[in-house]
């Protein structure tokens, strides 16, 4: 590999938004005419009342491109500007510079979470977000994203975990769990109907949901295994807005859920890693699965529908549940999450906007990783704040683990005492017992 | 030249101008968009994409309630001036005629008056929009040059229309050719700025639609 | 000459009452939009009136005009008025002809040098046009004209022809006929458009000259306003079926029949300014509209061009759907093959897609 052609530049940045303008970013460019709507569906902006953190603002220098290189009267107006220039004897101004995308690269990674809601508001339509995401490809190309993004890419890729996390780690908290619950958690049982995966956060900050799967599975009869060679379902690559670099991770997936030959991959409590491997893996690799993918929360409200999880008691607690924007707005998972709070809880209240209408935490789309956006993040979640306070819960409840902690974090911050559940561990905890369970049928 | 003389030019060979560099412009642009193309998608569709694409085109037009709370002036302004722009265009009678002979097609206008308190109820809706983008800060910060451009050429065919109307220019053909003479700058200009959203925004509203469609949302 | 007699004499001489005599004062008093107690002003200043020298040309005309003028079907003030100027020539009704008819004329103007009228119909060729197109005892329609204004008060064009060009000068204009405004600039000139007038505006004119000695206020074409200003549409009795919608389809659909608005029939009644809505003709009986047929807006310049009579107002005078339909085609194409142009880009950039690695994404840190 030569240095020269392959280091970031401007150039490679360019080629690579011009890969990624397709017909909806034409047509999404075509649209705007300024009314600044999305602005009020932001939480950045909403929060920080900083213009510049206008959704459509960040996207102008892939507009810029798109404009003069796929429309006809863009390059009409180019060919007339460098006749002028060349007449005048000076050289043509290039459209977009280093120093440019260097403005933009806070534009577009610390100020967006990615969470779409501008896309659900825009009167003439546009995906915003969409597009988002296909600009960060020529911010990485360009050697413009965020250092934390970048380390936690290369560690993601090298180690197997954006944060270096080995299996030994996961080795000793697997037999905890095993000691805990008196059950085995199955480790690349070929053919099993499920492989589930984790999250390093997870697994660092939230021990709990392994063992509440653990107990899940196992009172539902669940066939399920984990794999050695692939635990990580968070994909970094997403993140930094390389599919290069999804790719490479989402391959591992796909490899151990094919070796394994399971029916179905389950993704953990985490937003990002579900619509990496459910929407974008497949067009990464670029082929299709042959298995498929769910969120835990839909296997969880499948075996809820299917009538095999039974549940006693219920939470008596004012609980409010936070929709992960990735899994709820970006994936059409709404309803079942409430259909298993239903189960669980009797005083539960939506917060005002939610469902595909939900404000972000503040924290998604890599703004976590990214420790400059610190500062960032901690102001958008005041919009989340100010709706949790709307409700007054005793307790949030919610289903991604950069969600949890961003919460956690920013309730702690505001010193509001609000503890932070995962909805899963919630339904283990209400779990008929099995002995219960065969008393009452011997009794029948 | 005399006022009829400018009123025959702009009904005549100045119309076929604007018509023809109108619908040539707008396929150009609409076509370079369509030709674009979509990659194909290989993940597995929760959802079917062409319904929710298509109820999007329509959705948009009401607001979620946040956004209607949260940008109250923008959706009512908004709406009214642009429906009003819509009636005046669509539901006067002169302007009808116009399409029939252009088109072949034609419909029932409304009755005078109200077309003309909806036309008065446009220009207020659009001198407030115009302030409103000269104050508020996130719209002040986004507009450019353009965005005034198309304000103006916007704003002067429904002025000149609701003088001639009014008869407020005289002779009356020189009113009349005002207002036609606008309207032509409006279609030459349309294709070439950002008022071809007029057409690409139901684009872009089934591509969200479906995009979010496809993932079981109705975007 | 009998210029001496006034024209009150003149009047009691032809039989017209007092009483009828003031009517026409007050019609001539709102008819210049003055206030009803003018009337006695205007009567009392018309009768001491002297009847002035009128010479009348007629160029490139249809005698329409004059005939408008008197072929009242009974005798009225206006046509008195008329007998009672002293018309020293006129083509078509004085008794002389040849050389007596150009004398007269040439009397005419040097007995009142400074103070006659002079009345045209009709346009005439202009001074670059042949002007062997029409002449007068081999005379140019041009040379008599500006022969013959030398002297003159004031010039009244009466009809489109005079007043704007009219049918001659209706495309192409083969004779290069030119209005009189075009011609005259050094003297008042007042425009009664029409096609003909209305007769009661040529007198209304004249009444006024006499009255008051001066000439009335004009519109942006030279037009009387008194006369010309408001539209056949403001004053149509037709027009609260515009306003409701209801319209006329064809010449015999039953909104015909109710008397419905005409403008899908082509009315010009919205950019014609004229007095038939509220004069209407033929001693008040009724006018086109209300004989159901769409205005031509005949009294407006180059009327005949303005798009076709049976077109509305609004329509286009070219084919806009042959253009509409051709631009689109060539619009389509030319879109499908730019943007072929701008996906081969799209592909081009694949092609030469560096892959982002850890590794390089390593050398950043």
């Amino acid at each position: 590999m030569t240095q020269g052609a392959h280091s970031f530049s401007v150039e490679r940045g360019l080629n690579a938004w011009r890969e990624e303008i397709d017909a909806p970013v034409a047509a999404f460019f075509s649209s705007c005419v300024h009314c600044g709507l999305c602005a009020q569906a932001c939480p950045f902006f909403v929060e920080t009342g900083d213009p510049k953190y206008t959704p459509i603002h960040k996207l102008e220098p892939m507009r810029l491109l798109w404009e003069q290189e796929f429309t006809l009267w863009g390059k009409l107006k180019k060919t007339v500007k460098d006749r002028v220039d060349a007449q005048l004897g000076r050289a043509p101004k290039p459209l977009i510079t280093d120093e440019m995308l260097e403005e933009w690269e806070p534009l577009l990674y610390d100020s967006c979470s990615m969470c779409g809601r501008c896309s659900m508001v825009c009167p003439v339509g546009n995906d915003i977000h969409y597009m988002i995401r296909k600009a960060r490809e020529g911010m990485v190309a360009s050697g413009h994203s965020p250092e934390g993004l970048v380390a936690a890419s290369v560690r993601a890729v090298n180690t197997g975990s954006p944060m270096g996390l080995q299996w030994k780690t996961l080795d000793v908290q697997i037999k905890h769990v095993e000691t805990a619950t008196g059950l085995e958690v199955p480790i690349d049982k070929q053919g099993a109907e499920y492989l589930v995966l984790l999250s390093s956060m997870e697994i660092i900050n939230f021990p709990e949901y392994l063992e509440a799967i653990t107990k899940i599975f196992d009172h539902a009869g669940v066939s399920w295994t984990l794999s050695k060679t692939c635990f990580e379902a968070t994909n970094a690559g997403i993140q930094i807005g390389s599919k290069d670099i999804a790719a490479t991770l989402v391959q591992r997936v796909v490899d151990a859920a094919e070796q394994l030959q399971v029916k179905n991959v389950i993704s953990p409590e985490c937003g990002h890693a579900y619509t990496a491997i459910r929407w974008e893996g497949p067009n990464a690799i670029k082929r299709a699965y042959p298995f498929k993918v769910y969120h835990i929360i839909e296997v969880l409200d499948q075996l809820r529908a299917d009538g095999r999880i039974k549940t006693e008691g219920k939470e008596m607690d004012r609980l409010s549940m936070h929709d992960p924007c990735n899994l709820a707005r970006k994936s059409g998972v709404v309803q079942q999450q409430r259909s298993l709070m239903d189960l669980v809880a009797s005083n539960f209240v939506d917060l005002k906007e939610h469902g595909e209408f939900q404000w972000c935490c503040g924290a998604g789309g890599g703004v976590s990783s990214n420790e400059r956006a610190e500062p960032l993040k901690l102001a958008a979640f005041k919009r989340k704040k100010a709706q949790i306070e709307e409700v007054e819960p005793e307790r949030m409840v919610t289903m991604c683990a950069t969600c949890r902690t961003q919460l956690e974090e920013g309730l702690e911050e505001f010193n509001m005492d609000i503890p932070v559940v995962g909805l899963t561990e919630i339904i283990a905890d209400h779990l008929v017992e099995k002995e219960v369970e065969n008393k009452k049928a011997e009794e029948s | 030249m005399t006022p009829m003389d400018f009123l025959l030019l702009t009904k005549g060979p100045l119309f076929s101008l604007a018509i023809a560099i109108f619908a040539l412009g707008i396929l150009i642009r609409l076509f370079e968009i369509f030709a674009l193309g979509r990659a194909h998608n290989y993940a597995a569709a929760r959802g079917n994409e062409v319904i929710p694409g298509l109820k999007t085109m329509y959705r948009r037009f009401n607001p979620d309630p946040g956004t209607f709370k949260r940008s109250t002036f923008d959706v009512v302004v908004g709406t009214l001036w642009h429906v009003g722009f819509v009636i005046a265009l669509l539901m006067f009678i002169p302007h009808i005629e116009l399409i029939k002979s252009t088109l072949g097609v034609s419909w029932p206008g409304l009755p005078n008056p109200v077309v003309d308190a909806v036309t008065a109820i446009t220009l207020l809706g659009l001198v407030a929009v115009l302030i409103h983008r000269l104050t508020h800060p996130v719209k002040r910060f986004l507009s450019t040059p353009q965005d005034y451009l198309i304000w103006a050429v916007t704003f002067l065919p429904v002025l000149t229309g609701y003088l001639a109307y009014h008869r407020l220019i005289n002779p009356y053909p020189l009113a009349l050719g005002l207002h036609i003479f606008t309207v032509e700058i409006f279609l030459i200009v349309l294709p070439f700025t950002k008022l071809t959203h007029i057409f690409t925004a139901f684009v872009a509203r089934y591509y969200n639609g479906a995009i979010f469609g496809r993932k079981g949302i109705q975007s | 000459m009998a210029t001496s007699k006034t024209l009150g004499e003149s009047l009691r001489q032809h039989g017209v009452s007092r009483r009828g005599f003031l009517k026409f004062c007050a019609a001539t008093a709102s008819m210049m939009a003055l206030p009803p107690s003018m009337a006695p002003a205007i009567a009392q200043a018309l009768e001491k009136a002297r009847r002035p020298s009128v010479i009348w040309l007629s160029f490139q005309e249809c005698t329409g005009c004059t005939e408008s003028l008197t072929r009242s079907f009974s005798p009225t003030v206006e046509n008195l008025i008329f007998d009672v100027i002293s018309l020293d020539y006129h083509h078509t009704l004085q008794a002389a002809a040849g050389d007596a008819a150009e004398h007269a004329r040439e009397q005419a103007m040097n007995t009142n040098a400074g103070e006659y009228l002079v009345v045209v119909d009709g346009s005439l060729p202009g001074p670059n046009a042949n002007p062997g197109y029409s002449t007068i005892a081999g005379i140019s329609n041009y040379d008599m004209l500006m022969d013959t204004i030398d002297g003159a008060a004031a010039v009244v064009a009466v009809g489109t022809c005079a007043a704007f060009g009219g049918l001659p000068k209706a495309d192409p204009n083969p004779t290069g006929a030119v209005s009189v405004q075009d011609l005259v600039k050094d003297k008042p000139v007042i425009n009664v458009s029409g096609c003909p007038p209305v007769p009661m505006v040529i007198t209304g004119v004249l009444a006024q000259f006499l009255t008051f000695g001066t000439l009335p206020e004009l519109d942006e074409y030279g037009r009387p306003r008194a006369f010309f200003g408001q539209s056949i549409h403001d004053r149509c009795y037709r027009r609260p079926f515009y306003d409701k919608g209801k319209f006329a389809e064809s010449f015999d659909d039953e909104g015909a029949k109710a008397g419905w608005c005409l403008y899908r029939l082509g009315c010009k009644g919205p950019m014609t300014y004229n007095a038939c809505a509220t004069m209407k003709w033929n001693g008040g009986a009724s006018w086109p509209v209300e004989a159901g047929y769409p205005c031509l807006g005949c009294s407006e310049p180059d009327f005949w061009d303005a798009g076709g009579f049976y077109k509305a107002l609004s329509v286009p005078t070219g084919s806009p759907g042959d253009v509409l339909l051709t631009a689109g085609a060539v619009g389509a194409a030319v879109g499908v093959g730019a943007g072929l142009m701008s996906r081969n880009q799209g592909k081009q950039a694949a092609k030469h897609h560096d892959k982002v690695t850890a590794d390089q994404l390593e050398e950043k840190l």
